[in-house]
């Protein structure tokens, strides 16, 4: 890893708006953090370019915190909202085409495995429900069939927000949406389902009304890809702009989801189980686990 | 042995090392460059007629050749998977053919607009509909602006060459650009001819992230590739200016290209006969056909120069220019029915109505010696300049 990662021109570094100075000193790089740790520590520009209330920039958020070694850790994405704030944060993110990011993770997770046979190197899908579940399905399911070791993290709006707000495959059945004018007539794809069956060795399913499962969950499933295989999270990020909610109400949305169509569920393999307890029993508590050298 | 080959430096494995002469085919040419290559990592999907050459790829990793290889679900994620294994800091190959490059299209750009040198070959053949497999390279002509490296092979000994060599030429520091290199496919892969071959204990030299001009995406180099305002969405003057400047820098690199193509591959075209007033311009197995039109036109006396066009991107304009400059009568031969590579040389040079695009074969048809040897004397009719023996249809496009 480098420390020094983000590295501002010397000669620009002055002009630097003093948020950026701040996520170059305090970025979340130095030591370990968790989300309790949000707020002492620079994880965004809060200049970024999200909408006000926005789901999805507080789940960057979140999982920028629950990271288990973020100097470590590469992202991979797409083109859409989840791009604005990755590139505000201090991670170091990828962003290609449409669709195509879990068959880039998993080409830069073998090549980094070749690269540093000792060194564990994070490679986290971080993308939107259109992403993972409409154009790049095959390529979400077929790094999950092959047992590549990346983490995948579906930021799930239920719409195509960056576009305008047309319907996605995970967008609710009935809601009226651009490119669904009459509702949508069919029920959300059941990715989380399918990560059951497709190879992955833990899952989980959680609001951003829910910060610590989100950042138990993110944390879980990046330290399971390391040894095991697969890992997925999903996580509901509402849309104020294109669901039409006020701003201020983002929380209350997740929240009522939970008790409705996004109940927290969490499912891992035996395996997985049995590494997740043997890491507790060897920290004071999970969310300061240390890492596991590699055998 | 795989774990017995010694590193050598590119000139030594291209131009000074003993070379064995072998009867193989295409496919099998393309596991011969990349048992040499030092490749760390490849893909593959099956194509025809693609598919052989990643077959015997993946034997080279069962050998301990490659670190890693693997069959990908598609094209797209195929040249998606390279991507990323590129951006990790190590030397990957695939290859692909007709549907297949179509269908894996966006990434071709974005390996560009990356910088990353990645290697791939293409058998090209008939994109549908209606359907064929059979060799025609019409979609070289949607690959002229991605801004990739373009190497055309004539034969499985060029095939060889042009694999090898275009990682030390997309590697270089100032290019690092991807590139990809093409054969007519059947023609070339499935077909023997006799090649020579550096010893296979020898391989080039690892591929070094540390002299890339983008920093490898491998928390181990900063910085991070990190912007402001992302030029993806922002609408102001200076994203603009960023993305136009960085586009210009991967045309500018392309550029920077040519010295190293003629330092590893001898020039980006070859003449023979420079002082004729006709020429045969062709590029791939159009070239081989154009050679044997040459000899029946010489045995009637009409003495043709042939224009072996090897680099597509860069194209060799001035080149072509200065060696027609004298010339009355330019024909271009091509596998294809959009004529690209008559549109190329068109677009470099004066007075290009001396250029007769055709005879244009697709299909999986061949193109007999005949058709060229017409296209020449009817356009001599035209001109003026002679009469053929026996008129025939005029087959220009």
């Amino acid at each position: 890893m480098s420390t020094k990662i983000i590295t501002p021109v010397a000669q620009f570094a002055e002009l630097l708006p003093q948020e950026y100075k701040d996520l170059v000193a305090h970025g979340p790089y130095h030591e370990r953090r968790s989300v309790r740790d949000l707020g002492t520590f620079k994880e965004i520009v809060d200049e970024h370019p999200h909408c006000a209330g926005c789901g999805v920039a507080l789940a960057v958020r979140l999982l920028a915190a629950a990271l288990p070694s973020p100097a470590d850790t590469l992202i991979v994405g797409t083109p859409g909202c989840s791009f604005f704030s990755l590139v505000q944060t201090a991670l170091n993110y990828s962003n290609t085409a449409f669709g195509n990011q879990n068959a880039v993770a998993a080409g830069l997770k073998r090549m980094l495995e070749i690269r540093f046979p000792r060194v564990h190197k994070d490679v986290v899908v971080v993308a939107g429900d259109g992403g993972i579940a409409d154009i790049g399905l095959d390529l979400t399911l077929h790094s999950w069939f092959r047992r590549e070791k990346i983490t995948t993290v579906m930021l799930d709006n239920e719409v195509y927000a960056n576009t305008g707000g047309q319907e996605s495959g995970m967008s609710r059945q009935g809601r009226v949406l651009n490119m669904a004018p009459r509702g949508k007539l069919f029920p959300k794809i059941p990715v989380f389902e399918l990560a059951k069956v497709s190879g992955c060795v833990y899952g989980a399913r959680v609001t951003v009304a829910g910060p610590y499962k989100v950042g138990r969950a993110v944390r879980n499933a990046v330290l399971l890809a390391r040894e095991l295989g697969p890992t997925y999270v999903q996580v509901y990020t509402p849309c104020p702009t294109n669901m039409k909610f006020p701003p201020d109400q983002t929380l209350r949305v997740a929240k009522e989801a939970e008790k409705d169509h996004y109940s927290f569920e969490e499912f891992m393999s035996a395996e997985a189980a049995e590494y997740l307890t043997r890491l507790k029993a060897t920290s004071e508590e999970s969310e300061k686990a240390p890492e596991l050298a590699k055998p | 042995m795989a774990g017995l080959q010694r590193e050598v430096d590119p000139e030594y494995l291209f131009l000074e090392a003993p070379r064995r002469q072998v009867f193989i085919t295409g496919s099998e040419a393309v596991a011969e460059a990349v048992k040499r290559a030092n490749v760390d990592m490849a893909v593959a999907y099956p194509i025809t007629p693609q598919s052989e050459s990643m077959h015997l790829v993946g034997d080279l990793y069962a050998q301990g050749y490659l670190k890693d290889y693997y069959r990908g679900e598609n094209e797209f994620a195929v040249m998606a998977a390279v991507h990323g294994a590129s951006l990790g800091g190590g030397r990957v190959f695939t290859a692909t053919s007709g549907p297949g490059t179509l269908r894996a299209m966006e990434m071709f750009p974005v390996w560009a607009g990356s910088r990353q040198p990645i290697v791939c070959a293409f058998m090209c053949r008939g994109v549908s509909l209606p359907p064929s497999i059979q060799p025609e390279n019409i979609e070289m002509a949607m690959l002229l602006d991605v801004g990739m490296l373009m190497f055309h092979a004539e034969d499985a000994q060029d095939f060889f060459d042009m694999i090898l060599k275009a990682y030390a030429v997309a590697e270089q520091p100032d290019v690092h650009l991807p590139a990809g290199v093409f054969v007519d496919g059947f023609f070339v892969t499935h077909t023997r001819s006799a090649v020579l071959l550096p010893p296979d204990d020898l391989k080039l030299s690892a591929y070094d992230p540390r002299r890339a001009p983008v920093p490898t995406f491998d928390m181990e180099t900063p910085p991070i590739r990190m912007v402001r305002d992302p030029l993806l969405n922002k609408s102001n003057f200076i994203s603009y200016a960023a993305n136009a400047s960085w586009h210009q820098e991967i045309a500018a690199a392309a550029e920077r290209a040519r010295k190293h193509i003629r330092r590893y591959m001898g020039g980006l075209l070859e003449v023979e006969d420079p002082a004729a007033a006709i020429f045969l311009a062709a590029s791939g197995t159009a070239v081989s056909q154009s050679r044997e039109a040459i000899k029946v036109l010489k045995a009637e006396g009409i003495r043709v120069g042939l224009i072996k066009i090897m680099s597509i991107r860069p194209f060799p304009a001035r080149e072509i220019e200065a060696v027609t400059a004298h010339a009355a009568l330019i024909v271009v031969p091509e596998f294809n029915i959009g004529g690209w590579l008559a549109r190329e040389i068109k677009a470099s040079i004066d007075n290009n109505r001396r250029v007769v695009g055709g005879p244009r074969v697709f299909g999986g048809m061949t193109m007999p010696t005949e058709l060229i040897v017409d296209q020449i004397k009817n356009a001599l009719v035209r001109s003026g300049a002679k009469r053929p023996r026996s008129p025939r249809r005029d087959l220009s496009g």
